[in-house]
């Protein structure tokens, strides 16, 4: 399973990760460049690319010594697992409906036939 | 973004799910359209009153909205195509704080199909979700909130638990 919805969201409750992810949004970028762009030190912003890493929100890749941190697209894992649970859930209701109404309408039209199987 | 290997310029993020139901495909799509409300879930709502009603005004071009007991209306969308009985698209412009945005444009896509046993296979797929990421400025904000996304996506999580257990 991946990362858990809570891990996801402890990691956005954070104001200044969220800017990060806001940086990170416009195209990669290394600890020293966000950290310069933030009102926050450099070993703190790696502090909370740790957390985002470890919730899945971003990515890293290392070329030579340089180590560069993206969003993760996958990220959207959160809105897609968001939806699907809602239609799961909302065509399940619907598929009730339509056996209460498939059972309501075959009443008036013909008597149930007996078929011997019924449990 | 050309720096995102993974993400094609062209990449849906797609939502798809199907069901079957033992009544026939006009039957089907009326009961989807016109009687929306009664499958809804309650608990997602928009409004600031609860909902009375979920409303899919009868046409291409027409209203996706609900009305709340208190007479309130939200929008929701729009109906982008209305082919009884076989396919219908409503336009899901909810943006990622739950209220109205004209600008974004996720397609809720119902096709309709009969089987050979009178009933019918409802297959739904939520397309562009993905444009979803260009909300930067709101998907920030959704976060904030404990009755945003996060709020009812928690409540989601925990209803679906119940449900499983």
């Amino acid at each position: 399973m991946p990362t858990s919805a809570a891990a996801v969201l402890d990691a956005l409750g954070d104001a200044t990760r969220r800017s990060i992810l806001e940086r990170l949004r416009d195209g990669p970028s290394a600890v020293g460049v966000l950290a310069s762009q933030l009102p926050i030190s450099r070993p703190a912003v790696s502090q909370h690319l740790r957390v985002l890493k470890e919730a899945e929100l971003v990515l890293e890749s290392v070329a030579g010594t340089r180590h560069l941190y993206r969003i993760n697209p996958a990220g959207f894992e959160v809105v897609r697992g968001y939806f699907d649970r809602f239609w799961a859930t909302t065509l399940h209701n619907f598929a009730a409906l339509a056996q209460a109404e498939a059972a309501t309408s075959a009443i008036p039209d013909t008597q149930p036939e007996r078929t011997g199987d019924l449990t | 973004m050309s720096s995102q290997p993974s993400a094609q310029p062209d990449s849906e993020v797609v939502v798809r799910r199907a069901v079957h139901v033992p009544i026939p495909p006009e039957q089907a799509f009326a009961l989807f359209t016109a009687r929306m409300t009664e499958f809804w879930p309650a608990e997602h709502s928009i409004g600031s009153a609860a909902i009375a009603e979920v409303v899919v005004e009868p046409a291409a071009g027409g209203r996706w909205f609900e009305r709340g007991v208190d007479g309130s209306e939200c929008d929701w969308g729009r109906v982008a195509r209305w082919n009884p009985p076989g396919e219908l698209v409503l336009l899901w412009q909810l943006g990622a704080d739950w209220t109205f945005d004209p600008t974004l444009r996720t397609e809720v896509e119902v096709d309709f199909t009969a089987d050979d046993t009178g009933g019918t296979l409802v297959e739904l797929r939520h397309r562009h979700l993905e444009r979803y990421g260009e909300q930067a400025e709101t998907l920030r904000g959704i976060f904030d909130s404990p009755g945003g996304w996060t709020g009812i996506l928690a409540h989601f999580v925990d209803h679906a638990r119940q449900v499983d257990a």
